[in-house]
């Protein structure tokens, strides 16, 4: 297996992107026709030192309710796609570091083999002194179905719970995810 | 069951070490563990279509009532994955300083004066040839406080998603001959032999008469494996 040409390498994105990436309503991929449970995913970037990162773009992935990516390779049409439901966000953290999404819980979608994944939402974060996307997962802290999920359990288990979103107290569904670039609890990136 | 056709590994050799400590800011913003290979599901071989970002804008010279200052370039290339397949209908984003070296962002202090008629950030839709292009200003490099006189080599970020979430790429385009480029604690953390990736060449073709200078830079994704990944069950 040659490969013919080298892959350009990863930049910064700097922090002087917020006038060129980020958009209007990015961070809501839900509106009031999306199928499915709406929920808020919030939390704060912070660097080793636990100090807050005011200047990070994140990007979320996911599938939607019934656990189909839009996209041409999920091709499994027994699970409807939704028009009103793309899938991708992005955002920027604000001086405090915080990010906040709105969007669905996504549906269960398949893994390597017969797995079935629990349901989750890979993150990709960039930022000012950030060479490299980093990329990881927001799973649920309430699913059962992460006992079996076949990518937390290549996860060390005492690191686990740094996927974890956990339910806030209050009427509406609003989970929180903090991303932590080191230090202690130090978030599970991935390398893909 | 779905087996999928993964994307390939990254040889190791082409992008930084997160932790690069020459360029300060990512001692504290880099992980200390190691990253956790996963294998590519359905997750990761897919991706946002071109659809969702906004509509298209080619010409970052085009904001004010005048003309943009500054020497007028155009830049263009293909998307291209490794093994130099074109990547049709993908999304290019760009944003770049001025000719003085100047954002359009608060957080620059650099006392370079701002340009009204500048626009500064733009986006493109790859054709069936994985073709984009664009029409701007010839960036300015400008100081940074990284280290005493840090300059940033001129340079035009680009973004890029590729047809899925594991081929998404943010990088910096630099022009050829920058002095620069050999201090720059951010292209210099690249390992050497690819950093040339990342430098634009001057092209006559595409230079315009009595209007534009051409630069062409060609940009490459990951490819993907021959055979799919899901081999490491026994069935
Ligand atoms: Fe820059």
């Amino acid at each position: 297996m040659t490969i013919k040409y080298g892959a350009t390498p990863s930049q910064t994105v700097g922090p002087f992107f917020h006038y060129a990436l980020p958009y209007a309503n990015g961070e809501t991929l839900a509106d009031a026709q999306t199928q499915g449970t709406r929920i808020e995913i919030t939390g704060r970037v912070l660097d080793a030192d636990g100090e807050p990162v005011p200047d990070a773009m994140i990007e979320i992935w996911q599938a939607n309710h019934a656990g189909r990516y839009a996209h041409a390779e999920d091709s499994r049409s027994e699970f409807a796609l939704d028009p009103h439901f793309t899938g991708f966000g992005r955002t920027a953290t604000d001086a405090t570091g915080t990010f906040r999404f709105t969007t669905v819980r996504p549906g269960r979608v398949p893994g390597p083999g017969n797995s079935l994944q629990a349901p989750h939402i890979a993150i990709g974060l960039f930022g000012r002194g950030l060479l490299n996307r980093l990329v990881t997962r927001l799973y649920f802290a309430d699913a059962a179905e992460n006992a079996d999920d076949p990518i937390l359990a290549l996860v060390p288990e005492r690191r686990r719970s740094t996927l974890l979103a956990q339910r806030l107290p209050g009427e509406a569904a609003t989970y929180r995810l903090d991303l932590r670039l080191g230090g202690n609890d130090e978030t599970v990136f991935f390398a893909l | 069951m779905t087996d999928v056709l993964a994307y390939r590994a990254d040889d190791g050799n082409t992008h930084a070490n997160s932790l690069s400590p020459a360029y300060g800011s990512t001692v504290r913003r880099s992980p200390s563990q190691p990253l956790v290979a996963i294998p590519h599901t359905l997750t990761e071989v897919t991706g946002p279509s071109s659809q969702v970002l906004r509509a298209s804008l080619d010409d970052l010279t085009k904001i004010g009532t005048g003309e943009a200052l500054g020497e007028r370039i155009i830049v263009t290339g293909r998307v291209l994955d490794e093994d130099g397949r074109p990547v049709p209908n993908s999304v290019v984003e760009v944003w770049q300083a001025n000719a003085a070296g100047r954002y359009i962002h608060e957080r620059d202090q650099h006392p370079a004066p701002l340009d009204p008629n500048f626009r500064g950030e733009g986006r493109v839709v790859t054709d069936a040839d994985g073709r984009y292009r664009f029409l701007t200003i010839k960036p300015g490099a400008y100081p940074w406080k990284n280290h005493h006189n840090a300059w940033r080599p001129a340079h035009i970020h680009f973004s890029l998603f590729g047809p899925a979430f594991a081929t998404r790429l943010v990088t910096q385009m630099y022009f050829p001959g920058d002095p620069l480029i050999a201090i720059d604690p951010i292209a210099c953390a690249v390992p050497a032999a690819a950093r040339d990736r990342m430098v634009s060449r001057f092209d006559l073709d595409v230079t315009e008469p009595e209007f534009a200078l051409g630069y062409v830079f060609d940009i490459v994704l990951r490819g993907r494996n021959a055979t799919p990944m899901e081999d490491k069950h026994d069935h």
